[in-house]
């Protein structure tokens, strides 16, 4: 079957949504699809708050350099300039949208302190602000009545000379493969946490709408920065949100030091992610950790301001690792939680592709650069979703009816049928999967060095080698989940090699690519983004980009 | 620790023209057979029953389809009939269900199934959508950087909602939703609640008039099934109780919800106990006779019970007292 949009939008977490509402406000015909339901989007499992300098003695000014700070230089200071003196406005169309957010004593809306921050600007919904914000955009959608392809799971994007014109999707009720025709594509599916093992990220988190642009031609850039959150959950991985940090939570080794005075002596547990995750693995391997592991202690902030400010993260440490912390301290360690690189956009979310724009955690600006601030996530979702809407429906206008398709669409189908009658030759998807995730997760973590990265390189390569031979085990029309984990596992790949190249090129350490055989950061060489250009069969092609300086002069970065 | 997990298989695909497995009544043994099949599988005594399923799924049968995302209850994908209760398989323990080792997953009868442990959640979204479930914003809209200026508690308030997680647990075992498919049932009537006592929302009358329709708040029968399942603690009967209070204050009364609630109290009120024979009557309303007439089989089936209220209404010894609560508590009961 083959539909025709306006704009399609790739992914109904909240760039998605923000995008396709803006696209639907400006008149054009959008359609949504996502391989879940929205609500069921990673964008819900934000904790802690989303960033804005709306509070007097703030300005986007002071948050635009705590982002870049944070980003240890390598964010486009251009764009940030855009995040931050737009984040005001935004927060307060969420509010207008019914957004419960926290309130201050004069009815407005009230912030909490939040890392890498100079200032206490991050707004909440106690720890579940992603799911709020989620939720209510989700109702927005539902009134806006725009169209949303539920479970239909992309596999290729439809490109028409050099431009991006769909998207091809199987149905997961019916199994059928349809074309989305459409003049223009936002891609805003999402990270590709599961890439590495353990992650916070959910297990549809595989890079899909990254990998997908980046065979169809646009390019990747900074994949090498992946960042390492300092407080995951032992066994598990799941996310203890930095909101207890930012209430006032201790970090503590197994000598019950506040280690983190001699780290960042000025902020502390509040330094930046990078920073802390550093300051964590260096205590766990000098053996002042406990089990791998150092811990959390928000006993003194009392059972109150827990059970009111952080239910969500008391009710999964007690599910998982059955301890209170309003009585005892969690034991944490760094996990993989986020990218800052992606796909390459412009501010209005445009790559180089004609007809392809892409927002959120698959774009990279960059907003973020070498490392996130906490908070700085869910406001590029909203403004580069948002930004990312409105000019593809300006895009779309200037371009003629799309014709065709369905060789495109039946060469697929072909390449699908195929893929489900390969004769099983010992190979899982799953057995790749974990291997892929332990691979990336010791060596491309948060330290690396050249013969490390060498190492997953090779290993990466033979994966995708092996890859070639995995089988689909379920032979069914109807909900084949066997088929979307092979054609996930593909996309996770693409996007892993992408990663260690990425690593292996920047030879210094800024923000989460730390090299221990390069440990300075080196502005001379290196005050640049590295971008990846696809090729098939072989390594991807690289080069370089320079970084938009506009206000904030590289200086040494201290918390 | 050796887990053994039976699970419920169905393949729609291979069922193509046979009956949906959807809204059928309990017994729920009427439903279309699916088949059930036993995985054994080796994990520690921390595991959760997603853990199994993933297990399964990983590395013993590929076919086994099962929705799951975040494994920390946030994403509500994998809600499912454990033990014949519906459950969050991924913050379910095996060893808290397990009897002997054993524990029986199976898709929800109460909901149609697409494949497996995949239930198909249209009735949950439809009925989530009838409740015009977004902001209708007080106009004027606050302008520039403005905010609507509301306390904190009304906020606070919601919160109990909005951490719902539409993992529609509740209304896998709701009692209402059973005999009654077209009951927007508790997450929805929840989400009902959240805009409705939004201190932002213009349309807050119109909601409660809407809301108190039929198969709305009424039809509820507080059997608190959806308060046990929910695992975010939600509470959905309680969002519901408060509904029906905000819109018997607003005069929506000419309902027999609202009648049959004014009837039980005052026959309480009266006579210290319930008069189940004008219970009824009241409800329905006197002179709606066809109302009465069919519910005159279940009356014949009571009498056959040997349940039939006697004929003659007692009050109770010292009723006064219970008067003077009445009088107390006020509204639309003194």
């Amino acid at each position: 079957m083959i539909l025709d949009h306006d704009v399609v939008v790739l992914g109904a977490g909240l760039a998605g949504m923000r995008a396709g509402l803006e696209a639907a406000r400006n008149g054009v015909n959008v359609a949504i699809v996502s391989k879940v339901h929205p609500v069921r989007s990673h964008s819900g499992a934000a904790q802690g708050g989303i960033n804005a300098a709306l509070g007097a003695g703030d300005s986007w000014e002071i948050h635009a350099f705590d982002t870049i700070k944070g980003s240890d230089y390598l964010a486009d200071q251009d764009a940030v300039e855009v995040m931050t003196s737009e984040a005001p406005q935004d927060i307060i169309e969420l509010e207008h949208m019914g957004v419960i957010f926290y309130r201050n004593d004069e009815g407005k809306l009230g912030t909490r302190a939040f890392g890498g921050a100079s200032k206490a600007r991050t707004y909440f919904v106690g720890d579940i602000t992603g799911q709020a914000l989620l939720y209510t955009l989700y109702d927005q959608t539902l009134k806006s009545g725009v169209k949303v392809y539920e479970e239909w799971f992309a596999t290729a994007l439809y490109m028409v000379d050099g431009a991006c014109r769909g998207v091809v999707c199987i149905d997961m009720m019916t199994g059928e493969l349809n074309l989305l025709r459409a003049k223009a594509v936002i891609i805003a599916s999402g990270g590709m946490g599961r890439v590495y093992e353990p992650s916070t990220n959910a297990l549809i988190c595989t890079g899909d709408g990254i990998a997908l642009a980046y065979r169809a031609g646009a390019p990747l850039m900074d994949m090498e920065m992946v960042q390492y959150h300092p407080t995951t959950l032992k066994g598990s991985g799941f996310l203890m949100t930095e909101a207890a940090r930012g209430e006032g939570a201790y970090l503590l080794n197994r000598d019950g030091e506040r280690f983190m005075q001699r780290y960042a002596p000025k902020m502390m547990e509040l330094a930046s992610r990078d920073v802390v995750s550093r300051a964590e693995t260096i205590e766990i391997a000098e053996g002042r950790g406990i089990d791998g592991n150092v811990l959390l202690d928000l006993r003194h902030l009392g059972r109150d301001v827990i059970m009111s400010k952080l239910p969500q993260i008391h009710e999964i440490a007690l599910d998982f690792l059955g301890i209170d912390m309003v009585t005892d301290p969690v034991p944490v360690r760094p996990g993989m939680h986020y990218i800052m690189g992606g796909v390459r956009t412009d501010t209005d979310g445009a790559t180089p592709i004609p007809g392809l724009y892409a927002a959120g955690e698959c774009a990279c600006v960059s907003v973020h650069g070498g490392n996130r601030l906490g908070a700085n996530s869910l406001l590029d979702t909203l403004v580069f979703g948002r930004r990312s809407g409105l000019a593809s429906s300006a895009y779309v206008k200037t371009v003629a009816a799309i014709a065709s398709g369905e060789e495109f669409l039946a060469a697929e189908q072909r390449r699908i049928a195929a893929l489900m009658t390969r004769p099983y030759a010992g190979e899982t998807h799953a057995r790749l999967r974990l291997e892929l995730g332990m691979l990336m997760d010791a060596k491309v973590g948060v330290y690396r060095d050249e013969a490390g990265l060498q190492e997953a390189l090779a290993g990466v390569e033979q994966l995708k080698r092996r890859y070639q031979s995995v089988a689909v085990g379920d032979k069914s029309r109807v909900y084949n989940q066997a088929l979307t984990f092979v054609l996930e596992l593909g996309y996770m790949l693409d996007c892993a090699e992408a990663t260690v190249h990425g690593a292996i090129t920047r030879k210094e350490s800024r923000g989460a690519q730390s090299r221990t055989d390069y440990p300075q950061r080196n502005d001379a060489d290196w005050l640049k983004h590295v971008v990846l250009r696809y090729q098939d069969g072989q390594p991807p092609s690289i080069d370089y980009l320079p970084v938009t300086i506009t206000k904030w002069p590289p200086q040494e970065r201290t918390y | 620790m050796k887990w053994s997990i039976e699970v419920g298989r169905y393949d729609r695909s291979q069922n193509p023209s046979g009956p949906n497995v959807h809204g059928y009544p309990p017994p729920y043994e009427a439903a279309p057979a699916k088949r059930y099949q036993i995985f054994e599988v080796e994990l520690d005594d921390q595991a959760m029953v997603l853990d199994g399923l993933i297990a399964i799924r990983e590395y013993q049968d590929e076919s086994l389809a099962v929705r799951c995302a975040c494994r920390s209850a946030i994403c509500g994908s994998c809600g499912m009939w454990i033990n014949g209760k519906a459950n969050l398989a991924c913050t379910t323990k095996l060893r808290e269900v397990a009897q002997d080792g054993k524990v029986r997953v199976e898709s929800p009868p109460s909901m149609p199934v697409i494949r497996d442990l995949v239930s198909d959640m249209t009735p949950f979204w439809k009925k989530n959508l009838s409740v015009r479930p977004w902001l209708e914003g007080k106009k004027p809209v606050p302008q520039g950087l403005e905010e609507y200026r509301v306390p904190n508690a009304a906020m606070e308030n919601l919160i109990q909602e909005v951490s719902c997680i539409s993992c529609g647990l509740c209304l896998m075992d709701c009692e209402s939703f059973a005999i009654n498919p077209d009951f927007l049932g508790p997450a929805a009537l929840a989400k009902a609640y959240r805009y409705a006592d939004d201190p932002r929302d213009a349309t807050v009358k119109q909601r409660l008039g809407d809301y108190s329709q039929a198969n709305g708040i009424w039809e509820c029968t507080h059997c608190y099934m959806c308060v046990d399942r929910c695992p975010k603690g939600v509470a959905p009967l309680d969002q519901i109780l408060k509904l029906r209070r905000m819109a018997v204050d607003a005069g929506f009364t000419n309902n027999a919800g609202t009648r049959h609630a004014l009837a039980f109290a005052e026959s309480v009120r009266d006579s210290g106990r319930l008069n189940e024979l004008t219970l009824l009557p009241k409800s329905v309303g006197l002179f709606n006779i066809p109302a009465q007439l069919r519910a005159l089989p279940t009356a014949l089936n009571m009498l056959r019970a040997g349940k039939m209220p006697p004929i003659i209404h007692h009050k109770i010894p010292g009723v006064d007292r219970i008067k003077n609560i009445f009088k107390k508590v006020g509204g639309l009961f003194k």
